[in-house]
């Protein structure tokens, strides 16, 4: 099997403070990795790392075997970053958000057929097509997922990085967003995302690398629910769709 | 319609109508990224080109494009790297252009500062047919920038970070921007000053996004409040006999006022339309809590 992502040794700051210290992580063609730990574990800044938000201090980073630096093929990846709940005040609709993503396949120049049905596509995967017309700020958090996860997936990408997709998500789109993970898996598509806890996604994930004060602890299946739960520090974002958005914080961290 | 037998006022009218389309045209892209009071910042700045245009009696309008876009690099290269103190950076920036701009134009032979003012809140009838071919050439850039590179610039303003993960410029179009911003300002000095330049790039897209849905809407509808409150805001300086920068943004400002009362209603209807597909509520309240067992202090 052909590597992906490979990670050795890498390590991060953000400010003075030393966040990845040495990450080792490998994703291989095919796989689904789930990156679980606690807040301030370092998982989101080793995703970041990954798709060269965050600068390594030291280590190293190939994607598809090629060095960061030298990496140019980023239509080969679709990233869903951490959704942020700020508008920002220009309205846009669901469709102009979606199209944006495949900006990485037609970069400066101008759509064709083929992309604009790719993006159609990607907005009958999250089961918003019947929303593409409508602006961006009418939608509850999981419908806003599901664009930030389309807009990924417009690219048609071969590797499929998610920065907590579940994140403040109703469980209607939560099983949405499971089953169109599914059929991208199931086509051979390569996943590595964050998670806080393996939820409705769980039957998915081949392996588990779990962080903690930005070390790797644990690398291999994923742990059973129990063992998951009992990991220090862990927070329960329960789907209940009332107070979905306020985590309950239990973790001794 | 005397006023278009004037030479002065056809070059008015030309000049009005390109700021009208460019100032909202870039103005869009500055309000998404957050940087309202840009155009603002550039404004100052371009002040020091005037000085030297007047100084070395070169066009004002060529001096203050270069020195403005210099301003807008710096701007720019300060929002990368000087992330820390880069309000710092930009309060001495623009107030040093400021500063600087009095001082060139009071050094210059024939400088005072009444040939400031009109380039400070605009002087549109002096605009001279040199003046004219400078602001013709830079509006057609500005055009060609915003409208060419609308999914680039719209993608990159939206989501910066996301921009990147596409293998976008996202550097060079952020640099685009920013140059674009310093020459719509230029462009934009004449008709309605430097000191109120950036009410035309910002109040036309807040008023198109009262009503707007789509980002192409609220591009088209800002561009299209922008060359109405231009071209009637001269046309009423002419026979009111008043400043027509000035008219041009109380004008803008009466458009977003009433857009934004014409909204509300507007968004009551779209909310009742959008209820109507869907189920009301069959859960019910339950019924008021018994107070008899509460502690009475």
């Amino acid at each position: 099997m052909d590597t992906v992502i490979s990670m050795r040794g890498a390590t991060a700051t953000l400010g003075s403070r030393p966040v990845l210290r040495g990450v080792d992580l490998t994703v291989r063609r095919g796989e689904v990795v789930a990156l679980l730990g606690a807040n301030g574990s370092g998982k989101s800044t080793a995703i970041r790392a990954v798709v060269g938000q965050v600068p390594l201090t030291s280590g190293g980073l190939e994607l598809f075997g090629t060095p960061l630096n030298r990496f140019r093929d980023w239509a080969r990846i679709g990233y869903v970053p951490q959704r942020t709940t700020a508008a920002s005040g220009v309205p846009a609709t669901v469709r102009e958000v979606v199209s944006a993503g495949r900006l990485a396949r037609t970069k400066l120049g101008l759509p064709r057929k083929a992309d604009r049905r790719a993006v159609e596509h990607a907005l009958e995967l999250v089961g918003m097509a019947d929303r593409a017309a409508d602006p961006v700020e009418a939608l509850s958090g999981g419908q806003h997922q599901r664009v930030l996860i389309a807009r990924a997936l417009s690219v048609e990408p071969e590797l499929l990085i998610m920065d907590e997709p579940m994140a403040g998500v109703d469980l209607a789109s939560q099983e949405v967003l499971a089953g169109t993970l599914r059929e991208q898996v199931s086509l051979g598509t390569t996943v590595l995302l964050v998670l806080h806890e393996l939820g409705p996604l769980e039957p998915l994930i081949d392996r588990a690398v779990v962080l903690r004060d930005g070390c790797v602890v644990h690398d291999g299946p994923p742990p059973k629910a129990q063992g998951q739960h009992a990991l220090p520090g862990h927070d329960h974002v329960h789907p209940h769709a009332g107070h979905a958005a306020e985590p309950i914080r239990t973790g001794l961290f | 319609m005397e006023l278009f037998s004037y030479a002065f006022m056809q070059r008015a009218l030309i000049a009005a109508v390109l700021v009208g389309i460019t100032a909202p045209a870039i103005g869009i892209y500055l309000v998404q990224r957050r940087q309202s009071l840009m155009g603002d910042g550039i404004g100052h700045v371009a002040l020091t080109g005037v000085g030297l245009g007047f100084l070395l009696s070169a066009n004002p309008v060529w001096m203050a494009t270069a020195v403005a876009v210099a301003g807008a690099v710096v701007m720019e290269l300060i929002r990368w790297y000087g992330r820390t103190r880069g309000d710092i950076a930009l309060a001495m920036l623009f107030y040093g252009g400021m500063a600087a701009g009095v001082l060139f134009t009071s050094l210059a032979p024939n400088g005072s500062n009444a040939n400031l003012l009109t380039y400070l809140f605009g002087s549109i009838t002096t605009v001279s047919p040199q003046d004219i071919t400078a602001i013709c050439l830079l509006a057609g850039f500005v055009v060609l920038v915003t409208v060419g590179l609308r999914r680039q610039l719209f993608a990159v303003s939206q989501d910066e970070e996301f921009a990147q993960v596409t293998g976008l410029p996202v550097r060079l179009l952020n640099l685009l921007v920013a140059v674009t911003a310093a020459v719509t300002v230029t462009v934009a000095m004449r008709v309605v000053g430097l000191l109120l330049v950036s009410a035309l790039m910002v109040i036309p897209v807040a008023a198109s996004q009262q009503i707007a849905r789509s980002f192409a809407t609220a591009f088209a509808l800002s561009v299209v409040i922008g060359v109405v409150v231009a071209f009637s805001g001269t046309v009423t300086s002419y026979y009111a006999d008043v400043p027509s920068g000035a008219t041009i943004v109380l004008l803008a400002i009466g458009v977003f006022v009433t857009l934004t009362l014409l909204a509300a209603p507007l968004a009551k209807k779209r909310a009742r339309r959008a209820a109507g597909d869907g189920t009301r509520c069959t859960l019910e309240v339950p019924a008021a809590r018994p107070t008899e067992d509460d502690v009475r202090v």
